[in-house]
């Protein structure tokens, strides 16, 4: 295995004994043409040049080591996860090269090709109902393992194993290559890259902050009856990040748009939200360094025309797609 | 006046609006403005000891306003309200 720490050699590449060991090791990229201040560096982590292309194999690695360490896995477990799609085709890929059965619990209405890309790993796809959102995926997902001894469920949401693998690797990557970040941005979906990347460069310099950049939910995937039908996942302590930025579907694909025209980088939905967020505080840090971390590449969205449909008029249409 | 948005779940106890013009000049201002109109909202929205239901998220211009002067954050006439339910995030 190679250990987490970059020497002053070839940074990326390497020779692994197995896919599993090639997660990680992702580049950082300078990305000045999208950078609205000239006194700031804002740099883009590459999160999808991991093995099946998200940062969630990190997580997904993680999730099984652990679950191999607990003693849970039997010869007839069956590793089931809810997820809109990065963590369990993660799961699904290292489950296929470990020998593992693994079966995810997805909202309808993702995108055609996550649920393509479960299926060739080999993971059994259980639908939830879209309009409920990820709300809807935990709760079968759950309501599945109480009625069957075989499901095994690492849940995300809940396991400090997802938080863990970003401490000791995604943070560690960004130390190495750029100690003196001041700011970072992630997403927030399970908020493991937000906890994890954040405890760790709070260790390095207790100055740094971290932003999370939020999907704003549309209309059709908010099917709660209360509040209280809400949900906080159990790993995210909101004191542990500095800002929360919302941001809609429409303002970011216009921003993924202007990273593959200006930067010729191909990135997922979620990634043009945490620009919309990274440009935020770039215009209003006075100098500095940011790190932005694009979660996926933009191959699993093609089916949703992201890169060529006309927005205008189309907010409530595009917002209400499940694209994150 | 400032706009606020109002999420599905909430939108019942608001008289079915989508968006309801308010006025203050902070965060508390507005939501007391708002329940001045629609006074069903309050249990939803504030806990009894006065606070914000940790299950709602409010925005002010795409800004967490916990992360910002929480209820005294200041609103402007063009600054957009957006109330949400915290939610499962995706991945």
């Amino acid at each position: 295995m190679r250990p987490h720490a970059h020497g002053g050699g070839a940074r990326h590449g390497g020779r692994f004994p197995s896919i599993v060991d090639a997660i990680g090791f992702t580049p950082l990229v300078e990305v000045p043409n999208v950078c609205p201040n000239p006194n700031v560096r804002l740099y883009a982590k590459l999160e999808f040049m991991n093995p099946t292309g998200s940062v969630k194999d990190r997580v997904a690695k993680y999730l099984i080591e652990d679950l191999e360490a607990s003693g849970r896995l039997t010869p007839d477990s069956i590793i089931i996860e809810p997820t809109s799609g990065n963590t369990g085709i993660g799961l699904a890929m290292i489950a296929r090269r470990k020998g593992y059965r693994v079966a995810v619990v997805v909202p309808d209405n993702v995108t055609i090709e996550r649920k393509q890309l479960l299926s060739l790993f080999g993971a059994e796809v259980i639908d939830s109902p879209g309009h409920l959102g990820s709300n809807g995926a935990v709760a079968l997902a759950k309501h599945l393992v109480e009625k069957d001894s075989r499901f095994v469920m690492p849940y995300q949401y809940g396991n400090e194993a997802n938080p863990r693998a970003h401490e000791e690797t995604t943070a560690e990557e960004i130390i190495a290559d750029c100690p003196e970040v001041d700011a970072f941005v992630a997403g927030l979906g399970t908020g493991g890259t937000l906890m994890g990347v954040g405890r760790r460069l709070r260790r390095h310099n207790p100055n740094v902050r971290i932003f999370a950049s939020e999907p704003l939910p549309g209309e059709t995937v908010q099917g709660l009856r209360s509040l209280d039908e809400g949900f906080i996942p159990e790993i995210f302590d909101p004191t542990g990040i500095d800002g929360k930025i919302l941001v809609s579907n429409v303002d970011a694909i216009e921003a993924l748009r202007e990273l593959t025209e200006k930067e010729g980088i191909f990135a997922g939905v979620s990634c043009g939200a945490v620009m919309v967020a990274a440009k935020q505080l770039a215009r209003e840090m006075e100098r500095g360094t940011i790190v932005a971390l694009l979660a996926d590449g933009g191959w699993k969205y093609l089916s949703e025309d992201i890169w060529t449909r006309d927005l205008e008029g189309e907010e409530d249409i595009v917002d209400s797609l499940n694209l994150w | 006046m400032t706009a606020v948005r109002i999420p599905p779940v909430l939108r019942q106890a608001a008289g079915n609006q989508k968006k309801v013009e308010v006025t203050g000049s902070t965060v508390g201002e507005a939501l007391e403005s708002l329940l001045g109109e629609y006074p069903g909202l309050r249990d939803q929205i504030f806990t009894e000891d006065g606070s914000l239901n940790r299950f709602v998220n409010v925005y002010v211009n795409g800004r967490d306003v916990r992360y910002e002067q929480e209820l005294g954050t200041p609103v402007g006439e063009s600054d957009e309200v957006i109330l949400l339910p915290a939610m499962a995030g995706g991945r």
